[in-house]
């Protein structure tokens, strides 16, 4: 059946770069929402400061991000097979009560420690993953109770804020005088980028978008799934230890926002909460969207009272603006 | 010699299946099914919906294991660890459910599980679309963009993609499910092609068809199923012999008889130039459109196979969504439906009984009465209070007039059997005073003693001058329960068959004939 006029003048056959820009629309479209976010950030601190943002505008920003950032991806993750994982913040919390009470001043221990933290989530995902996979139960209900559970065994482990993170340490994750943590960022994205060329990655995005169809190409579903949670599990301990880093001690109720925020992030970041769609990188542009939004209201000298509500306001104009072009760009199609 | 030519050679079919059993549910599925199919032959698989053709492929592709019984690969006892593992073992599956993934490429889905690999082990995503192209130019196709998603093209397109996945990986069995149901003539033509080219290379290659001209111009042997088990392998069958085989049993004296037909009845409801959504007709192929009317008391059945649309028109007819094309006129008015609350108000009040009642129907955690009076709320409240005693009058009423087996209206409809539900459900709709019924599927899953039942009850609605639309799997419903059946084939009334002609042979035979270029 050979091409013929017809399918022409349908434009069935389009270019390359059409198609490119119809399916990653999303993507595009959380990158495109960060630079106006930038825009104005640098215009209302321009005008307030007589001097463009520098390097410490910059450095403080990646900063505060990262732990975001990376939860966010592992995140990402879930949610593209076609699951959601709200155990985030009890992950983050006890993670990062971990890295405040087992880091000492010398790099064996540094090593070690952070090895064990990734470790303890890693676990912390694979009991999600087990539940979610073997149990077949819901991820809603699975991460809602393991959020609590990760909550609880934080406290436990460290009852009040305190513990101290060697400055070392945080210089090497978080340095203070240079956006030198983008490197951190780089290196996700290239990880992602390959996870993306492995079976693996594949088979991620294939339950997520028919689980079924995905089952009968012969992918082990559960396996995938619990690989993911895994996954997802360890970026959270990355997350916490970027955390306590920035903060240079513990808390073990600092993370409980990550949940709520990690899901918002990839919902910037375009990825699909009906799974098979989506982007880590859209999602790193998310967490630094709601990071803009944060310091957009500061230097609109928000009374910090209000701040919740003007997030939220942002957020939703911010979502249904998104959807709306994304809508406009698939039906021009 | 090859391994495989010898033992075609010796007489040992390529796959076998002996004994295969499998429920799903309450429902057996196979019984003791049988089936052998040799390298170098293309074998049809023919029978009703039902009869258990989809079951024995999908435990022959690996999707599933039977309950019992032995599948072999030329004479070797085989167990298939899932899909991938009957891959492996060189079996090529096209289910009749698609499985291509909606936000994946035409590449990445045609090459899944095989894609071009870097020598670090990552696979090249830059290739995957030169890649794709390639091999579909291989096998002719050259009309499906490799860059596009598999939710950007049509149902056809999607089915040729399928088609192109299973054949590139050169199996020696391929199973077709339906391969054709989605596919215009030029497509179906590429196809058989494709299949005998297989074919002359050794490959063993069963497919099922409703379409009997394609068995017959591609056929070696066909093989018919009735109930879930073998009836039969021909080399050489007449259509209608092979018909007999399939519907079997003659059951004349377990219908009711029709309440008659008046003369000059008024029609209550006409449908006209619809396009039935999934068919050729809706993707604007062929020009086929459907009209029909339905008068008073008519029972008016609409048979075909499965995939031509009934259901879309079911759902259609009450709003759930909307008929994309066709006029509706209901007691002689035009109007439109865009919703259920449409229907069931639109002047005489059109009832859907539908086939999935669990999901579409009722509310099963719920009671009977809540279930029976959903609809006419408004009409039993006062100020916006319903009037519960009211409501308790009417439900008991309409339980003892159809013979509800409940032990009170309290009770839970989900507690209930499969027939009584289905009489709740009818009950709701006589509350409702709904005069025009469409029945979809309604006996399917339900026991012989209610069914019969349920058989008196829809005499006894038509008899007092209610219109019923009828649809029905089971060929002999239609055959014995309708005034008049239409005959559906590419969205279009392929035959009107009234008594004496009305046959489930008829019928059988109407909806396999191939449909005529349009």
């Amino acid at each position: 059946m050979p091409r013929d006029s017809a399918d022409e003048a349908a434009g069935r056959w389009r270019s390359p770069a059409s198609h490119a820009f119809g399916q990653h629309i999303g993507l595009i479209l959380a990158l495109a929402i960060l630079l106006l976010a930038i825009v104005i950030f640098s215009v209302m601190f321009t005008i307030q400061q007589q001097r463009l943002p520098g390097n410490f505008e910059v450095t403080s920003t990646v900063n505060n991000t990262m732990p975001l950032a990376i939860a966010a991806i592992g995140q990402t993750i879930v949610v593209l097979t076609r699951g959601i994982d709200l155990s985030v913040g009890g992950m983050v919390d006890l993670t990062n009560a971990l890295a405040a009470i087992l880091l000492r001043p010398n790099l064996g221990n540094q090593l070690a420690v952070s090895a064990i933290i990734i470790v303890v989530g890693a676990a912390g995902g694979l009991i999600n993953g087990l539940l979610v996979g073997l149990g077949r139960l819901q991820p809603i209900v699975v991460t809602l109770a393991t959020l609590s559970i990760y909550q609880g065994l934080a406290i436990r482990v460290l009852p009040q804020p305190g513990g101290a993170v060697p400055p070392g340490y945080t210089g090497f994750l978080v340095n203070p005088n240079a956006p030198t943590a983008l490197v951190f960022l780089l290196i996700a994205i290239v990880l992602w980028l390959g996870l993306r060329r492995t079976r693996l990655g594949v088979d991620i995005f294939a339950i997520g978008a028919d689980e079924q169809a995905a089952i009968a190409l012969g992918v082990r579903a559960v396996r995938t799934k619990i690989i993911a949670y895994t996954l997802a599990g360890a970026l959270y301990a990355v997350a916490g230890l970027f955390l306590a880093a920035t903060a240079t001690a513990g808390d073990a109720t600092t993370g409980d926002s990550y949940t709520l925020t990690s899901i918002v992030a990839i919902v910037l970041g375009g990825v699909s909460f009906f799974g098979g769609r989506g982007s880590a990188i859209g999602a790193i542009a998310g967490a630094f969207i709601i990071t803009m939004i944060v310091n957009i209201l500061f230097f609109a000298k928000i009374n910090p009272l209000y701040q919740a509500f003007y997030e939220g306001l942002f957020l939703v104009i911010a979502v249904v603006l998104g959807a709306l072009i994304g809508r406009l760009v698939r039906a021009r199609r | 010699m090859s391994e495989r030519a010898a033992a075609a050679a010796t007489g040992v079919a390529a796959v076998a299946a002996q004994t295969l059993n499998k429920a799903f549910g309450g429902v057996q599925a196979l019984r003791a099914a049988s089936f052998a199919a040799n390298a170098g032959e293309v074998h049809a698989l023919v029978g009703e919906n039902g009869a258990g053709k989809s079951t024995l492929i999908k435990i022959l592709g690996g999707r599933f294991p039977p309950d019992s019984g032995t599948i072999l690969l030329d004479g070797e006892p085989v167990r298939f660890s899932g899909p991938a593992d009957a891959t492996r073992r060189g079996i090529g599956t096209v289910f009749q459910e698609l499985t291509l993934l909606p936000w994946l490429t035409v590449a990445e889905n045609l090459l899944f599980g095989r894609e071009p690999r870097t020598a670090a082990g990552l696979i090249r995503r830059a290739s995957l679309p030169q890649d794709a192209e390639a091999l579909l130019d291989d096998l002719g196709i050259s009309h499906i963009d490799p860059r596009a998603l598999a939710a950007e093209i049509s149902l056809s397109e999607r089915q040729i993609v399928e088609i192109a996945r299973v054949i590139t990986k050169k199996p020696r069995i391929l199973l077709l499910d339906e391969p054709t149901s989605s596919l215009v003539e030029r497509e179906v033509a590429w196809l058989f092609e494709r299949i005998r080219e297989l074919r002359a290379l050794g490959t063993a290659i069963v497919f099922t068809s409703h379409r009997w001209n394609e068995i017959t111009s591609i056929a070696d042997r066909i093989t018919i199923y009735r109930n879930g088990s073998e009836a039969g392998t021909f080399t050489e069958i007449e259509e209608g012999e092979a018909i007999t085989l399939m519907t079997g049993r003659r059951v004349d004296a377990l219908y009711p008889k029709l309440p008659p037909l008046l003369a000059g009845a008024k029609d209550m409801l006409a449908l006209e130039g619809a396009a039935l959504p999934g068919t050729a007709a809706a993707n604007g192929q062929h020009a086929a459109e459907l009209s029909f009317h339905l008068r008073a008391g008519e029972i008016l059945g609409i048979g075909g196979l499965a995939g031509q649309g009934h259901r879309e028109l079911f759902l259609g007819l009450f709003g759930a969504p909307p008929l994309a094309r066709g006029k509706i006129a209901v007691g002689g008015k035009h109007l439109r439906i865009h919703r259920p609350s449409d229907a069931i108000n639109a002047g005489l009040g059109i009832a859907l009984v539908p086939e999935d009642r669990k999901t579409e129907g009722l509310l099963l955690p719920l009671s009977v009465r809540y279930n029976l009076t959903l609809p006419i709320l408004r009409r039993i409240s006062r100020a916006g209070v319903i009037r519960t005693p009211i409501e308790a009058r009417m439900s008991r009423d309409i339980i003892a007039a159809l013979g509800v087996r409940t032990p009170s209206a309290a009770q839970r409809v989900g507690a209930l059997s499969g027939g009584n539900q289905q009489k709740v459900l009818v009950g709701r709709w006589l509350l409702a005073e709904s005069r025009i019924l469409l029945l979809y599927d309604v006996t399917r899953g339900v026991d012989v003693a209610t069914r019969h039942e349920i058989y008196d009850l829809i005499m006894r609605l038509a008899g007092e001058g209610r219109a019923i639309l009828f649809y029905s799997s089971d060929t002999e419903e239609l055959a014995h329960l309708c005034h008049r059946v239409l005959v559906l084939r590419d969205g279009r009334v392929a035959a009107e068959l009234v008594p004496p002609a009305l046959t489930a042979e008829a019928v059988v035979s109407a909806s396999m004939r191939q449909a005529r270029a349009a």
